[in-house]
């Protein structure tokens, strides 16, 4: 079946031809101005320093302690993993998953899914599960929810503020530069055109 | 909208979901599968609207006990006390944040209710087979996609709270049952805006079924 040179808006499934874009250019549906794809330049190389960059502040993050609690000399500090143990010790096993997936194992898998992709690519090929890859990277991206679970730290430390001495963690920051990363490495992650890699190569 | 417009599904053609790809419908042929990365091929999410209504129902029904159980238990030397989201949203208030006492009602008590609002009447107006304004529903639908996670912004506060103050005698934090059920309202209105396919709004009868 030959290509059409066209793209279906899946918003509207408005029939439109693709565009030529230029470097660092975005299409969007010519009827309700859905983001249809855009152009990354140096996809490979930007996409895999902040991937890796990501990697290594996901590692910080999760080993050590996100924020300890002062009082009378004695600290009480927890790190997420740390947590998520808390909360399942407290007969709420839902809620613990809940927070593990979101917070841990999502991201995780995310981060280790774009260098699996990206490595290889780097050397000019793409392992052959790469399709199975992209879609279940695209499936669980929406359950990634780092970004607010920072919001959620900083909204207990306030809570906290007057009830006892608060020490930021090294994770805390940690957390800061893996959420400035890790959206960098998913704005340079195109799967448009990683998609149409995967056709050529056929 | 224009009558111009020319759709994949009028010219058997469908989108996939997974890669975007292109593939050629072949009439009265089910479960076809995109060429491209083998995704099994549906021209709009398979029942739509019916999935979409189940998730919005039974977010509905949890979001009552969410608003109306405490999240948490604050056991301390002056006695016990139990909070819901209102009345933490309250205390910070009073404490002086009163811009993080904004941003959790509007995460935690405007957000979810604005969703399920939102989507019923979304649902709704496919249903009806509205194709007025479509447009600015589209557009609604976006918002909706965009501020599902930030719901979870009290679920991960008392995750926190509870590891954090374990003070023995002086103060400890136990989750209360509406942080499980405040979750589960996160979780299915993600959900439901997930099974609701956007491209209804422009085109509502949902006469294509491979």
């Amino acid at each position: 079946m030959a290509d059409f040179g066209l793209t279906a808006c899946h918003e509207c499934d408005l029939l439109q031809r693709e565009p030529i874009l230029p470097p660092g250019g975005v299409a969007c549906c010519q009827r309700c101005d859905a983001v249809l794809f855009r152009d990354t330049p140096d996809l490979v190389d930007r996409g895999l320093a902040w991937t890796l960059a990501a990697a290594i502040l996901f590692v910080v993050a999760n080993i050590f302690p996100i924020v300890g609690l002062e009082v009378q000399g004695t600290l009480n500090a927890t790190s997420l993993y740390g947590a998520v143990e808390r909360i399942w010790d407290n007969n709420m096993e839902g809620v613990a998953a809940l927070v593990f997936g979101t917070t841990i194992l999502i991201p995780a898998m995310e981060i280790s899914m774009m260098l699996y992709l990206l490595l290889p690519l780097k050397f000019g090929w793409l392992p052959e599960e790469a399709k199975s890859i992209l879609r279940i990277l695209q499936s669980v991206r929406p359950w990634s929810m780092t970004q607010v679970f920072i919001l959620g730290v900083l909204v207990a430390l306030v809570k906290l503020a007057h009830l006892a001495h608060v020490v930021p963690g090294i994770a805390l920051w940690a957390f800061g530069g893996l959420i400035l990363s890790l959206t960098a490495a998913i704005a340079n992650f195109n799967a448009h055109a990683l998609w149409s890699l995967l056709k050529e190569s056929e | 909208m224009s009558e111009s417009a020319v759709t994949a599904s009028h010219m058997g053609l469908c989108a996939c979901h997974g890669c975007g790809g292109l593939s050629q419908l072949i009439p009265g042929v089910h479960e076809m599968r995109c060429r491209r990365c083998g995704a099994s091929l549906h021209p709009r999410k398979p029942n739509s609207i019916s999935r979409t209504w189940a998730y919005l129902i039974a977010a509905s029904i949890m979001y009552v006990p969410a608003n109306v159980l405490p999240i948490m238990k604050t056991g301390s030397l002056f006695g016990s006390q139990s909070d819901t989201i209102m009345s933490g949203v309250v205390y910070l208030w009073h404490s002086g944040s009163w811009h993080l006492a904004l941003v959790v009602f509007i995460a935690s008590v405007l957000v979810p209710l604005a969703k399920i609002l939102s989507l019923t009447y979304l649902a709704i107006s496919v249903q009806l087979g509205w194709t007025e304004r479509a447009l600015e529903r589209t557009k609604l639908y976006r918002v909706l996609e965009f501020v599902g996670p930030w719901s979870m912004l009290d679920v991960y506060v008392v995750t926190i709270l509870v590891a954090l103050v374990q003070l023995k005698s002086l103060a400890t934090i136990e989750p209360g049952p509406a942080a499980a059920a405040f979750g589960a309202v996160v979780v299915l209105t993600m959900l439901a805006a997930m099974s609701f396919d956007p491209r209804l709004l422009w085109e509502p009868e949902e006469t294509h079924h491979v």
